[in-house]
């Protein structure tokens, strides 16, 4: 039995030590915004937050999060207290997605950028995200959401 | 939103105490629309509206990404005057009156939603209207000539007002709605919200991991499965290790499908690591288990060389090229070569199916509904009346959720088990189970006169053609072996070249072979188009200029010269190259400009800048469309320099994105769109963007270094023999 906290809630789980925490996020916790993409750590669509660091939970065995703390993008749409985070807002604003099944992964990779680079440049962006694969080439304007994220931060 | 509660919502939307429910049966003239009130049958109601004036309009189309969510609800209420903001999208139900006219289907394909749309929404948004003038104007007993509307409101000639929610708490919808003419409708000058951007009614949810796709739906006692497939389609199971898969943690069933084998079980990863560890060995030799791309290649290139091998088909001619050839003062001649490509639409394919023996409801996001419903019914045997396919969002679609088959495996595997089932496939099962941008080989000829205009064409493309694995062979027979969507721009309807004549020679290979965004433009424009700037070149001629020359239509003009301002051409940046081309698709233009560097030493082409000018006819939604064409020259971009699957022994070979790479944010270019209006009526989009494209990188490294390029995808491979040869 494993235990950890998501999105501030504590939780346990039976999954095998080895089962990828995707899986125990998505259809044990029911929290679906964060996606399947490719299973093998080349797509970002499942990108969550462990222990403040962005991961890629299709290959993150939940025993990797025992103990921890995990957010997702349910996580910081809420907010914890003050409203979504900035890049909810950004996202909407810069109409960034299309059919919208990256856009949980790259605002997550987007928030692992913003916290620990809180004005980053063009290049700076361009290279972090390159990690999250549209097929919706929604690559510009997720370039410009984040820019305006961290100028109304 | 739990599954339960939609069909909640959905008998909440009929049996909803009071207001005006309408029934508008799309593509019908208008008088014989018949209203059906909120009878049962009002399954089909367009439209709703509530005594508190909120107001439902519902969407036909499958939404996955390009807008139409949005943009179709939108035109029918610009013609109904409704406030927007008291409007409500809800996604519509399969259903006759819901069918996109173009198609006589809920089919969402080839750019073609807006368009099919745009009459009859509009029709049936000024059918609500007049309903509602006229009912106010029977209430204040004045003429309906002498009330006009502002959005949800009726105002009488002495400045009287009922808001349409007042309306609808009193009037009746007529037996029979009133008819409306085309003249009827708003002149596209008053309209009050197409045109300006509204904020897409997917966004917010798209932003904050709201929004559902297939796999996001859970019921109670749901099953997990997953399908390995048949490298090649006709193959069957000779064996198997059943037992071995079916002992292993949380797996309950093991089954031969006939075109593949299910493994159904507790969880996704256990359902995962069981499919992983089948070994399935496949029997049977139809003609797809012989494809074999590498091969292919050169036997379709054997094929239009072959003096004696005529075409299988003439797709299109005009004039007498044949002749204009003969007598042309020089002909020249290039063979093109573009590989199979996968649509990698980032969420696999996936549905949801709970089949009992009173009905079956279905999940999924398709871009063909009535197919989706069509087939559930005739695979449980139930009444169509009985299934219910609740259509989601689509993570992606490019053409590759037109095909339906992994619906069908769900609802197989639901009846089979009896327990509700999540059917996904791993990113290596969708890839190898992709349907593909066929393998291609074209020909292409032109002839010039002594003044160096062409005033001849002759294009040949070898390749299997689509309809007959996507349609059928009933289909395929009806059309007479004229494919429309590999030969989709083969021919040059924007410039003046009077002689031309596009031709099939069909490859029957027996591959999984679909629409794929852009479909035939994205390699035949490859073709047309590098041959031109290259012979303009050749010619000294500025490439741009040279195309203008040639416009046939000041449509094409404009586009021509609005991307050569756009750009600043010729004058490149120091180490940049531009290229440019120029594409129609359907009745919709785009010119395009790429900046380009070359590193010559590894063969490695980075797009920097593209610009585009576009005209779509008359602009909706301009963010959607700039959006779309922003999407689409990225996805031409990564088609063009990186896309390749291979085919061996009838398997595809690239397993997930690390051997299918598609292109990444940090080698995106800066992408600048300007919109042109150059029609009121509304025309292609979504597959828009891309066709330009690759032939506009080729033209630039060709400008750069005197070098064509022929074959799809320039890989850096690709790009130095050609720098070398
Ligand atoms: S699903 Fe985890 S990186 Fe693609
Ligand atoms: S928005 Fe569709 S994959 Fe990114």
């Amino acid at each position: 039995m494993g235990a950890f906290t998501i999105n501030g809630r504590r939780v346990t789980t039976d999954a095998a030590a080895d089962t990828p925490l995707l899986w125990v996020i998505r259809e044990e916790l029911g929290l679906t915004g964060t996606k399947y993409g490719c299973g093998a750590a080349q797509c970002g669509a499942c990108t969550v937050h462990l222990n403040g660091a962005a991961v890629r939970s299709c290959v993150t065995p939940v025993s990797a999060a025992e103990g921890g703390t995990v957010v997702t993008i349910e996580g910081l749409a809420e907010g914890n207290g003050n409203g979504p985070h900035a890049l909810i807002r950004a996202w909407t604003e810069e109409q960034v997605a299309q059919c919208g099944y990256c856009q949980p992964g790259q605002i997550m990779a987007a928030a692992a950028l913003l916290a620990a680079t809180p004005r980053p440049t063009r290049e700076q962006i361009a290279e972090h995200m390159a990690g999250n694969l549209c097929r919706c080439g929604t690559y510009p304007r997720v370039v410009r959401a984040i820019e305006r994220a961290a100028r109304e931060a | 939103m739990a599954p339960n509660d939609m069909t909640l919502s959905r008998r909440g939307f009929l049996a909803g105490s009071g207001g005006l429910v309408f029934a508008l049966t799309l593509g019908v003239p208008a008088e014989e629309a018949l209203a059906q009130g909120a009878s049962p049958q009002a399954i089909g109601a367009w439209v709703r509206i509530s005594p508190d004036g909120a107001i439902v309009i519902r969407a036909p189309a499958a939404e996955m990404g390009q807008g139409v969510q949005t943009i179709v609800p939108l035109i029918l209420a610009e013609e109904m005057d409704a406030d927007w903001a008291r409007v409500q999208v809800e996604t519509a139900p399969v259903a006759e009156v819901f069918n996109n006219p173009a198609f006589r289907s809920q089919f969402t394909v080839a750019s073609l939603t807006v368009k099919g749309y745009w009459m009859p929404a509009r029709l049936a948004g000024a059918q609500v209207r007049r309903v509602l003038v006229q009912a106010a104007a029977e209430r204040w007993g004045v003429a309906p000539d002498a009330v006009r509307t502002e959005p949800s409101v009726v105002i009488g000639p002495s400045g009287q007002r009922l808001t349409y929610g007042e309306i609808a708490a009193f009037a009746r919808v007529p037996e029979t709605l009133p008819a409306v003419q085309p003249a009827d409708l708003k002149p596209v000058g008053s309209f009050r919200l197409l045109g300006r951007d509204v904020t897409r009614v997917d966004m917010a949810e798209k932003s904050s991991g709201r929004t559902q796709y297939a796999a996001d739906i859970r019921l109670p006692g749901m099953l997990y499965a997953t399908v390995a497939r048949s490298p090649a389609s006709g193959q069957r199971v000779a064996r198997m290790n059943r037992e071995e898969v079916a002992a292993l943690p949380g797996v309950t069933h093991v089954l031969d499908l006939g075109h593949g084998v299910a493994v159904v079980g507790r969880s996704i990863p256990q359902v995962f690591a069981a499919r992983e560890a089948l070994r399935i060995e496949w029997s049977g030799s139809p003609p797809g288990a012989a494809v074999d791309s590498e091969r292919d290649k050169a036997l379709y290139l054997s094929h239009l060389r072959d003096p004696n091998r005529r075409p299988d088909v003439v797709f299109s001619r005009t004039g007498d090229a044949p002749a204009a050839l003969q007598s042309a003062a020089r002909t020249l001649t290039r063979e093109y070569v573009s590989e199979y490509c996968y649509h990698a639409q980032m969420e696999p394919m996936g549905a949801v199916a709970h089949v009992r023996a009173d009905g079956a409801d279905v999940w999924t996001g398709t871009q063909w509904q009535t197919m989706a419903a069509m087939k559930t019914a005739r695979i449980t045997g139930l009444p169509p009346e009985r299934v219910r396919v609740h259509q989601l969002m689509l993570g992606g679609g490019f053409g590759r959720r037109a095909h339906t088959e992994y619906i069908d495996d769900a609802v197989t595997l639901s009846k089979e088990t009896g327990a509700p089932v999540k059917l996904l496939l791993s990113r290596a099962d969708d890839l190898a189970s992709g349907r593909l941008r066929p393998l291609t080989a074209q020909r292409v000829t032109m002839g010039l006169d002594s003044e160096g205009r062409i005033v001849a064409l002759r294009h040949v493309v070898a390749c299997e053609p689509v309809t007959p694995y996507m349609y059928g062979a009933e289909r395929w027979r009806a059309v007479e072996g004229r494919d429309v969507i590999t030969m989709r721009g083969s021919s040059l309807p924007h410039y003046t070249v009077p002689n031309q004549i596009a031709e099939h020679i069909h490859e029957m290979r027996g591959a999984r072979v679909a629409a794929w965004r852009g479909i035939g433009c994205g390699y035949t424009k490859f073709a047309l188009e590098t041959m031109v700037d290259e012979i303009a070149r050749d010619l000294g001629r500025d490439p741009l200029a040279y195309r203008i020359a040639m416009a046939a239509n000041p449509r094409a003009r404009a586009v021509l010269e609005r991307v050569r301002e756009m750009s600043g051409w010729p004058n490149a940046r120091e180490g940049r190259h531009l290229g440019a081309a120029f594409a129609e698709y359907g009745d919709s233009l785009n010119a395009t400009v790429v900046e380009i560097s070359l590193d010559r030493a590894l063969g490695r082409i980075r797009v920097h800048r593209l610009w585009a000018a576009v005209d779509v006819g008359l602009p909706l939604q301009p963010n959607t469309i700039v959006a779309q064409i922003e999407g689409g020259a990225i996805f031409g971009v990564s088609a063009a320099l990186k896309e390749e699957v291979t085919i061996r022994d009838g398997a595809v070979v690239q397993r997930n994105f690390h051997d299918y790479p598609i292109l990444r944010a940090d080698v995106s270019p800066e992408i600048e769109v300007a919109i042109l209006r150059g029609s009121d009526t509304p025309t292609e989009v979504g597959e828009l963007g891309l066709p330009p494209v690759a032939p506009a990188i080729a033209n630039a490294v060709r400008g750069a270094t005197g070098k064509g390029l022929y074959h799809l995808p320039m890989t850096p491979e690709r790009v130095r023999a050609a720098l070398a040869g």
